[in-house]
C-alpha cells in the first residue's frame, strides 16, 4: 500500500495570485477507507483554499475525534492545526479564536461527535456566533468505532447489519436554524461543484458558518436502505439553487437571469450568486428556509446548497468589544498598564 | 466523445510511450523492471527478442524512445533507457542456451542476404530456426555493416560486436564475406527462393568546391575514413584536422581524429547549432574531448599552397526561417574565415547506391535512385526481392533497420510458403491485473524522484591515448538500480470498469497528476479544456468510459499519468484496477506455421 504521495505534479498546474498550486495545499496522504466521502471532503477544501488565494499560514485547522476529525491531516500541511478530544473542538476552537482573531478557523467534526458527545459545545458556539467555519462530515454512524448509527441516522434507516433505526434523526442543519446560526447549508461529498464555493463563502461570512455535508461511510453504512448511501443521497438531492461565490473584487463571469437568480453580497465585499432559486425561498429569510427545508423532508428529498445567511451577522468579537488588535499580539504594557491604572479603573467604580 | 476500446491492441500500446516509439517495439518497462531486480539476463534476452543486439544498442542507439519517455513530462529528463539496456547487456550470465539451438530440421527453402549489416542479420535470425538456409554475403571481412566499420570502437567495443553478430551467424548462416555483390542479376539466377538486400547507405557525399582536386589528397571522405581506421587501414593523421558537417558521423570522425594524433579539431557546420542533425549528446561528448564546434559557416574553398592543403575558407551566414520553417542560409557579409588544416574529413552525409542491380530485372527505382518498396511488407515490384535497413528508405539507424529485418522475415517467410505477404498477424498482447492482495501490486508502483542519473566517463587522459578504449563506463549495479526506479512502468495500465464506479471521487481527490475527471461529455475538442486539468498534449490520448449513472463519463487524460496506482488503491470498488499490458510484435516463429513450407 502507498504511504507516502508522490510529489510529481501536472506540468500546467497554475498559480494562485499567492503563488501556490493547488497541491501545495494537500496534505500527507490519506489512511482513510478508499471511497470514504471524508476525503471528498478534504479535496474540497484543497480546492476552495487554493481558489480564494489563501495563504497556509493564516489558517488553523481544529477536530475532534472520529474518522472525520481525521482528515485534517490530508488537507493544509502548511497551516495550523489541533486535533482536541472527543467533541470538544469547538471549546478549543472558542479559545483560539478569542486569543487571536486575525487566523480563518476551520472546524472539521463528525456526527458523531457533533450530535452526541459535542452537542453541548456546538449548540453553544452557535450561540456565540464563534466567527468559524464548523464542517460536519455527516455519514450518520461512528465510522472510526465500526459503524454504529450516530445521531443523525435518518429514522428508519438500515444499518449493514440489517436493522432499522428506531429513532428520529437530529438535523443539524434544521437545528443550526433553530438556534439562529448566521450561514446555514448543507451540501454532498459528491458534488465538488456545489461544495467548493460553499465552503469559499463560509470562510468569507463573518460568524458561525454550519456546513452540514452528507458523507458516505463506504465501509459502514453504504448498504442498500441507507439513507446515507452514495446511491440514496444521489436518488433524492434536491438543490435550493446553484451556488456560486465571487471573491471581493472579481466580476461576475456568469450573466444570470434576474428573475430566479438573487447576488447577496458578504461582509467582505464578495458575493454570492444564487440562481435557479427555490420557489418560495428566500436565503436571507430564516422562515422561509425553514419551511423550505421542512417541505423538502416531508417529499423525502434531501435539499442541498444555502439555506440561510444572515448579511448583517455580528460575530463574538463584536458582541465582546474585543479591541482589535489580536489579543495574542498585545504587548506587557497594554495587558498590563500599571498600578497608575489600576488605581483610576478602581475609583471609577468608587 | 465514443468509450474508448480498449481491445484495440494499439490503444494501451500507445500509452507506452517509449515502447510505442521504439521501432522494433522493445518492451522497455519489462526489462527495466528486471534490471531493478538484477535479473539481467532475462532482461537481455527480451530485449534480444525484440532488438537482436541489445549490448549494441545499449551504447549506440539513437533512442527514439527517450524524448518520448513519459518521465520526461512530469520531471526535467527522461529515463536512461538506452544505458539501462546497457546493463543488462554488461551484467549477463551465459544467454546462448537460452537462444534457438541449432542445427535446425531444413524446410528446404533458400535466402540470400546481400550485405551484413543489422538489418541482413535480424532477417537470418528470424528466418535460420524455421529451418531456412541463409547465404549472407558482405564485402568486408566480418559481419554487422556499419556496426562495424561506422561506429568507432571508443563508442561500440568490438568484442561486443562480435559477440552479438556470432549468436546470429552461429545458428548455421553460410556467410560470404569478403564477396562484393556486383550483379543482382548472378545472385537471381542462383536458385534462392527470396533475396533480401541490406546493403545500407555506402555511399558518403563529395564536397567538390574549388581546391579539391588539388587537395584531394589530404582530403577524405568521412564514412571511408571511419571504414579505413576500423579496418586498420588508417592508423594516423595530420596535426591540425577540419571535419566537415554536422551530423554524427562528423562526431564520429572528429573523435576518431583526436585519437589518431590530432591536437587541434575543428568541426565546422554550415547551418546554426540547433539545426545541428548529430544527437545532443554526440555533440557533448566530442565538446568534452576540447574538439571545437563551429556552426553559420559554410565552406567556399580548399585553400592549397605549393600544391599541398593548407586549410578550408569559410563564408559567414545567419539562419532565416520563413513561416513554413523553411531556412535559408543569408550571407553576413562579414570577412571570410580561414581555418589552417592537414587534413579534412568530409562528412556531409551519405546516399544509396545500387550499381550492382540491373535495371532490367523488373527491379523498379523511384525517386533519388531508391528502390520502390513496399512500407509494410518490404517486397519489391519483383517479388522474390525484399530490402530492408537503410537500403529501403534511405540512412536510419541500427534499431530501424532491425524493425525492418523483422518485418522483412515474416514476408519472406509468407512468400516462401506461397502466402498474401500483406497476410500479417496483429501483435501478441496480455493484459493481466497486477493486485497481489489489498492495495498489494507485482509492482514497484512508488514513485522514485530522482534525477536522471549520469554514466561515469574514462578518463579522458587515458580514453584519448587509444581509439579503442571505450569512453563510456556504463552503471554499476547500484546506479542501474536506481536509474531503473525512476521508470513509471507505463506498461501498467489503468483499467476502469464502469459498471463498478459508484462515483465517490475518491480517485479524482487522490491522482497526484489530476489525470481523472468525472464530466459531461461531449467533443473531445471541447471535452480537453473541460477536465481537472487541461488536456493540452494532443499527443496523448483521453480514455473515455462508457456513461456512468449521473450521466457523466470518466476521462481520462493519459498525458501525465505516473501509473502510481493510487487511484485503484483509493477505489472501493475496484472500478480501477492495475493491469500489466504487454505488446509484443509478431514475429516470423510467432506466426502460424512458421517456416513449416510444403
Ligand atoms: C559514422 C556513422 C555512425 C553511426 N552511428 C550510429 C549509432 O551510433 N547508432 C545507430 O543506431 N546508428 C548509427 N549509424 C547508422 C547505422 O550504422 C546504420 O543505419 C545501420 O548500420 C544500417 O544497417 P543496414 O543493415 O541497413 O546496413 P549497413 O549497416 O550499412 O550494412 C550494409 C553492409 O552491406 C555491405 N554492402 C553494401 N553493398 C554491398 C554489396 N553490393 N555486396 C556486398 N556487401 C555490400 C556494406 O559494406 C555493409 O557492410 C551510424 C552511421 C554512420 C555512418
Ligand atoms: C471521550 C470519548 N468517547 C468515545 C470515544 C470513542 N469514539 C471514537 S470516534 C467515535 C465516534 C465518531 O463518530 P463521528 O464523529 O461520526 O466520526 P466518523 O468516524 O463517523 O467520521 C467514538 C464514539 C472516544 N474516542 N472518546
Ligand atoms: S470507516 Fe467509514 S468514515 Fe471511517 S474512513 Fe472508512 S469509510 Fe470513512
Ligand atoms: S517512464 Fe518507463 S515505461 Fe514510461 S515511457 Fe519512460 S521508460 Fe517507458
Ligand atoms: S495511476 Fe491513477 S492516480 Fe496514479 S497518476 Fe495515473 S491516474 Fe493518477
Ligand atoms: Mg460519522
Amino acid at each position: 500500500m502507498s504511504y507516502v504521495k508522490p510529489l510529481f505534479h501536472h506540468p500546467s498546474l497554475k498559480k494562485n495570485k499567492v503563488g501556490y498550486v493547488k497541491a501545495d495545499y494537500e496534505g500527507v496522504i490519506s489512511t482513510l477507507c478508499a471511497g470514504c466521502g471524508h476525503d471528498s471532503i478534504s479535496g474540497a477544501i484543497v480546492q476552495a483554499c487554493y481558489e480564494i488565494s489563501l495563504e497556509p499560514h493564516r489558517l488553523a485547522k481544529l477536530s475532534g475525534i472520529g474518522c472525520s476529525s481525521k482528515t485534517p491531516t490530508y488537507f493544509l500541511s502548511n497551516s495550523h492545526g489541533f486535533n482536541s478530544v472527543h467533541g470538544r473542538m469547538p471549546s478549543i476552537t472558542t479559545g483560539a479564536n478569542m486569543a487571536n482573531k486575525e487566523l480563518i478557523y476551520l472546524g472539521v467534526s463528525g456526527d458523531g461527535d457533533t450530535a452526541s458527545i459535542g452537542m453541548g459545545q456546538f449548540v453553544h458556539a452557535i450561540r456565540r456566533n464563534l466567527n468559524m467555519v464548523y464542517i460536519v462530515m455527516n455519514n450518520g454512524c461512528y465510522g472510526l468505532t465500526k459503524g454504529q448509527d450516530s445521531a443523525t441516522a435518518d429514522f428508519g434507516s438500515i444499518s449493514k447489519a440489517g436493522s432499522d433505526n428506531p429513532y428520529q434523526g437530529i438535523d443539524l442543519a434544521g437545528l443550526a436554524l433553530e438556534l439562529n446560526a448566521t450561514f446555514v447549508g448543507r451540501s454532498f461529498s459528491g458534488d465538488k461543484s456545489q461544495l467548493v464555493p460553499m465552503i469559499k463563502a463560509a470562510m468569507a461570512h463573518p460568524g458561525f458558518a454550519f456546513l452540514d455535508v452528507i458523507s458516505p461511510c463506504v465501509t459502514f453504512n453504504n448498504n442498500k436502505g441507507s439513507t446515507k448511501s452514495y446511491s440514496h443521497v444521489r436518488a433524492h438531492i434536491e438543490e435550493t439553487s446553484i451556488f456560486d461565490f465571487v471573491p471581493h473584487q472579481e466580476a461576475l463571469t456568469v450573466e444570470y437571469d434576474k428573475g430566479t437568480s438573487k447576488e447577496l453580497e458578504l461582509f467582505d465585499g464578495s458575493k454570492i450568486q444564487l440562481s435557479k432559486l427555490a420557489p418560495e425561498w428566500d436565503p436571507t429569510d430564516r422562515f422561509s428556509a425553514v419551511n423550505r427545508l421542512h417541505e423538502a423532508k416531508a417529499n423525502g428529498q434531501i435539499l442541498t446548497g444555502l439555506y440561510y445567511i444572515n448579511t448583517e451577522s455580528e460575530d463574538l468579537h463584536g458582541k465582546l468589544g474585543t479591541v482589535d488588535q489580536p489579543l495574542n499580539k498585545l504587548q506587557q504594557e497594554a495587558l498590563c498598564p500599571g498600578s497608575e491604572k489600576l488605581e483610576e479603573i478602581n475609583a471609577s467604580f468608587r | 466523445m465514443k468509450p474508448t476500446n480498449i481491445q484495440n491492441p494499439e490503444y494501451f500500446h500507445k500509452v507506452v510511450d517509449c515502447q510505442y516509439a521504439c521501432p522494433a517495439h522493445t518492451p522497455v518497462p519489462e526489462y527495466i523492471r528486471l534490471i531493478a531486480a538484477e535479473r539481467y539476463t532475462d532482461a537481455y534476452m527480451i530485449n534480444w527478442e525484440s532488438n537482436v543486439f541489445p549490448g549494441v544498442l545499449g551504447r549506440t542507439c539513437d533512442r527514439p524512445c527517450e524524448p518520448a519517455c513519459r518521465r520526461g513530462r512530469v520531471e526535467e529528463e527522461p529515463v536512461a533507457i538506452c544505458r539501462l539496456k546497457r546493463v543488462a547487456a554488461d551484467n549477463k550470465g551465459e544467454v546462448k542456451h537460452l537462444m534457438p539451438q541449432g542445427p535446425f530440421p531444413s524446410n528446404g527453402k533458400k535466402v540470400a542476404l546481400i550485405g551484413g549489416g543489422p538489418a541482413s542479420l535480424t532477417v537470418a535470425r528470424d528466418l535460420a530456426p524455421l529451418g531456412y538456409e541463409i547465404h549472407l554475403y558482405d564485402e568486408w571481412a566480418k559481419g554487422g555493416g556499419m556496426m562495424r566499420t561506422q561506429i568507432p570502437a571508443f563508442r561500440l567495443p568490438e568484442s561486443v560486436l562480435d559477440e552479438e553478430v556470432n549468436y546470429v551467424l552461429d545458428m548455421g548462416v553460410h556467410t560470404h564475406f569478403n564477396t562484393f555483390v556486383d550483379s543482382m542479376k548472378e545472385i537471381l539466377d542462383k536458385d534462392y527462393d527470396a533475396v533480401f538486400v541490406g546493403t545500407g547507405a555506402p555511399s558518403g557525399r563529395a564536397l567538390k568546391i574549388p581546391g579539391y582536386e588539388e587537395g584531394k589528397e589530404n582530403i577524405q571522405i568521412g564514412i571511408e575514413f571511419l571504414a579505413n581506421v576500423a579496418f586498420e587501414h588508417t592508423d594516423k593523421i595530420g596535426k591540425k584536422v577540419i571535419v566537415l558537417g554536422g551530423g554524427n558521423t562528423a562526431m564520429d570522425c572528429c573523435r576518431t581524429s583526436k585519437r589518431l594524433g590530432a591536437d587541434d579539431v575543428h568541426v565546422i557546420v554550415r547551418s546554426p547549432r540547433k539545426d545541428m542533425k548529430a544527437s545532443p549528446w554526440e555533440i557533448e561528448d566530442a565538446e568534452r574531448e576540447d574538439i571545437i564546434i563551429k556552426n553559420n559557416m559554410p565552406p567556399k574553398e580548399f585553400v592549397i599552397e605549393d600544391g599541398k592543403l593548407k586549410g578550408v575558407l569559410f563564408g559567414n551566414v545567419r539562419a532565416e526561417y520563413d513561416e513554413n520553417g523553411k531556412r535559408s542560409l543569408i550571407p553576413t557579409g562579414e570577412p571570410d574565415v580561414f581555418i589552417e588544416a592537414t587534413d579534412v574529413i568530409i562528412a556531409i552525409g551519405q546516399d544509396n547506391a545500387f550499381p550492382w542491380i540491373e535495371r532490367d530485372l523488373g527491379i523498379e527505382f523511384g525517386k533519388w535512385d531508391l528502390p520502390v518498396v513496399d512500407r509494410t511488407s518490404f517486397q519489391s515490384s519483383l517479388d522474390k526481392v525484399f530490402f530492408g535497413g537503410d537500403a529501403a528508405f534511405g540512412p536510419e539507424n541500427v534499431i530501424t533497420a532491425v524493425a525492418h529485418g523483422h518485418q522483412a522475415a515474416i514476408s519472406i517467410d509468407l512468400f516462401c510458403k506461397g502466402k498474401n505477404v500483406m497476410d500479417r498477424l496483429p501483435p501478441m498482447t496480455n493484459l493481466v491485473s497486477q493486485k497481489m492482495g489489498i492495495h498489494e501490486w507485482t509492482y514497484d508502483n512508488g514513485i522514485a524522484h530522482d534525477l536522471r542519473y549520469q554514466v561515469p566517463h574514462e578518463d579522458k587522459a587515458i580514453s584519448l591515448k587509444d581509439r579503442k578504449i571505450e569512453v563510456e563506463l556504463g552503471f554499476d549495479h547500484i546506479a542501474g538500480f536506481k536509474e531503473a526506479q525512476r521508470c513509471l512502468n507505463c506498461d501498467v495500465q489503468t483499467v476502469f470498469s464502469h459498471s463498478l464506479c459508484i462515483e465517490c471521487d475518491a480517485c479524482v481527490d487522490v491522482c497526484p497528476t489530476d489525470c481523472i475527471s468525472f464530466v459531461v461529455n461531449g467533443e473531445e475538442e471541447d471535452l480537453r479544456t473541460r477536465l481537472n486539468a487541461p488536456a493540452e498534449n494532443l499527443s496523448q490520448d483521453l480514455y473515455v468510459s462508457e456513461p456512468l449513472p449521473t450521466a457523466r463519463v470518466m476521462i481520462k487524460d493519459e498525458d501525465v499519468c505516473l501509473h502510481c496506482g493510487l487511484c485503484s488503491e483509493r477505489c472501493p470498488t475496484a472500478a480501477w484496477d492495475m493491469q500489466k499490458y504487454l505488446y509484443n510484435t509478431t514475429k516470423t516463429y510467432t506466426h502460424e506455421g512458421a517456416g513449416v513450407v510444403g
